[in-house]
């Protein structure tokens, strides 16, 4: 099982996302200029300022060759997990209900936060588990423009579908996101993304292991699933 | 000839706009009273062949229209060519 991570001129979370996914399994970088997804069996959008960010953070990104194949691989059931700007360029495009406005403190935030995990049977949480790591991990946030939002009648759907996979923990919303709504899944279940960087919460070494969970519970479901 | 247009994007009503408030609290404490409703937006002027492509373009890239809302008005200046 390999994934694929996607490097845009702005990024900079990639290569900790690489060795991320280098800890559970293979890793290979996609450049944003390619079509060609080397047969990856997962694809990660990861943090960063692809294009500068300009207009919108994810705006001109969306529209770069790599996302026209990531989006057609997506559409045909294939694992897609946007991390921060990540989670921005796929809400810019269409993938992902909703979207991420500033800050409500106007202010960059950075700092571990809990979040907890309202569903471990899902293709990015399924390692989450009572008794194994369990169900509030401890995962740094570090972003200007993360305050999810989506108007009621969409908010409803996003609820009610069971599309909230990442709350943050009460009392440490650190931006003001709509529902306390740290990330959010389509409604097939393959395109998952999240403000917080659970590439940074690999190692003891900076505090906490639990972000390997997530990138553990894609490499589980894929190697049941798919890959096979 | 090309036309010169502004594309006035604004966040959709009723979405909390913390830049506004900011604004909307700075100007009474230097003295400006009867202020309310600050919001702030974007403008987006450019130049463009036909006119009639402008909703596209503003519905596929200039805005995000989940979140904003957006008014196209003809600037009154010629452009210059």
């Amino acid at each position: 099982m390999r994934f694929g991570v996607v490097r845009f001129p702005g990024s900079c979370d990639e290569v900790d996302a690489q060795l991320a996914c280098e800890r559970v399994t293979d890793a290979t970088i996609l450049w944003h200029g390619d079509r060609d997804l080397q047969g990856v069996d997962a694809v990660v959008i990861p943090g960063g300022f692809s294009y500068g960010d300009y207009l919108r953070p994810g705006a001109i990104a969306r529209f770069s060759p790599v996302m026209e194949s990531v989006i057609a691989f997506a559409r045909e059931g294939g694992i897609v997990f946007g991390i921060c700007n990540g989670f921005q360029v796929l809400c810019e495009a269409g993938l992902l209900p909703g979207a991420l406005l500033t800050n409500a403190s106007l202010r960059f935030v950075c700092r571990q936060v809990d979040v907890v995990v309202e569903d471990t049977a899902t293709a990015f949480t399924n390692a989450c588990r009572e008794g194994g790591r369990g169900t509030r991990l401890s995962i740094p946030v570090k972003h200007t423009t993360g305050r999810w939002y989506a108007p009621p009648e969409l908010l409803d759907q996003v609820e009610s579908g069971g599309q909230v996979l990442l709350r943050y923990a009460p009392g440490q919303n650190p931006n003001g996101s709509l529902a306390d709504v740290a990330g959010v899944r389509n409604e097939a279940g393959n395109v998952f993304g999240l403000m917080p960087h659970p590439e940074h919460a690999v190692d003891p070494l900076t505090g906490s292991v639990d972000g390997l969970t997530l990138f553990a519970s894609i490499r589980d479901h894929v190697t049941a699933h798919v890959a096979a | 000839m090309m036309t010169r247009v502004r594309v006035l994007v604004r966040p959709k009503a009723g979405i909390l706009d913390p830049q506004g408030q900011a604004v909307e609290r700075a100007l009474p404490a230097l003295g400006f009273a009867g202020v309310a409703n600050v919001h702030v937006g974007r403008l987006i002027e450019l130049d463009v062949d036909d006119p009639a492509q402008l909703p596209e373009m503003c519905r596929k890239l200039l805005v995000n229209p989940l979140i904003e809302d957006y008014e196209i008005v003809d600037a009154d200046v010629a452009p210059a060519r």
